[in-house]
């Protein structure tokens, strides 16, 4: 049974949904049943940082093997990644519109979080500009190390050493200060490990693509040399 | 204030009378339905790439 871990992720996350709406939340002000979005909003971002740390390390990897595989798996990771990340920015808005007044306040996270984005998206348009698929690949997974490194400082150092809107920042040590109490940690948790293997499931899909693709076009360029 | 006693004021809104109702059990229904209805397309998906990969091999 090798794909277990596919059953497990969407097992883990039906019960997040399924528990998610109909187990017990603390009563609290402002937040009211909003505080169900834990479950959701706030796992896409461990399930972005989970795909971002796959991805650091596909390029770590290159960068020691120097094999074509791995380039595919930091790329494609930093992909999912970036999709998670623009869902939890999205439903972060609704979430923020509901509670702080604002879709969009200065919150350092919020900031943080959005230059932490434009760092990713650098990070596609400098492989998009080079041609040659080694010096691609290679100039790509050193960039995508010090992209994590600014990812850490801009969403997890920053937002902590001034104040923040974010519960756990602002000079607080962080998630025991996140107003989880037992019930909301037995949702959370298996919601953010049943993403994160959905995240996996993707991308591993979306690789083997790109690994079909290449081998295609490897026959093809056999054919032609054949004929020329 | 700790969360326990934040727990305890009955004076924050909930949906208690909607879920009384029974009327959540509609939102689950129509949430799972929904991500499971993905999880099969990806699991479609996942098959025609692996098709893709034994004609390959072949």
């Amino acid at each position: 049974m090798k794909n277990w871990w596919k059953i497990a992720s969407v097992l883990l996350i039906s019960y997040s949904i399924v528990w998610g709406f109909l187990g017990e939340v603390p009563r609290l002000p402002i937040l009211n049943e909003t505080i169900r979005n834990l479950y959701f909003h706030v796992v896409m971002w461990f399930a972005m940082l989970g795909m971002m740390i796959a991805s650091l390390h596909g390029s770590l990897l290159y960068l020691s093997k120097n094999t074509r595989k791995y380039d595919l798996n930091a790329v494609q990771y930093a992909e999912t990644g970036m999709v998670f990340a623009t869902l939890g920015l999205l439903t972060g808005m609704v979430w923020a519109n509901f509670t702080w007044g604002a879709p969009w306040t200065d919150d350092p996270k919020l900031n943080g979080t959005a230059i932490t984005m434009i760092i990713y998206m650098a990070y596609f348009i400098l492989r998009g500009s080079i041609e040659d698929p080694e010096k691609k690949a290679r100039i790509s997974a050193v960039y995508n190390i010090f992209a994590f490194v600014l990812m850490i400082v801009f969403i997890g150092i920053l937002p902590r050493l001034t104040d923040s809107l974010h519960p756990g920042n602002g000079g607080n040590p962080g998630f025991n200060n996140y107003d989880m109490d037992s019930n909301l940690r037995m949702v959370f948790y298996p919601a953010v490990v049943g993403w994160i293997m959905m995240g996996v499931w993707v991308s591993r899909v979306k690789i083997r693509l790109k690994v079909i693709q290449d081998q295609i076009k490897s026959k093809q360029d056999e054919i032609y040399d054949s004929i020329k | 204030m700790t969360l326990s006693a934040q727990a305890q004021r009955p004076e924050v809104e909930m949906a208690d009378t909607f879920r009384s109702e029974g009327k959540i059990y509609v939102v689950v229904a129509v949430a799972l339905i929904i991500f499971l209805g993905m999880v099969v397309y990806l699991v479609s998906i996942d098959r025609k790439v692996k098709k893709l990969e034994e004609e390959q091999s072949n």
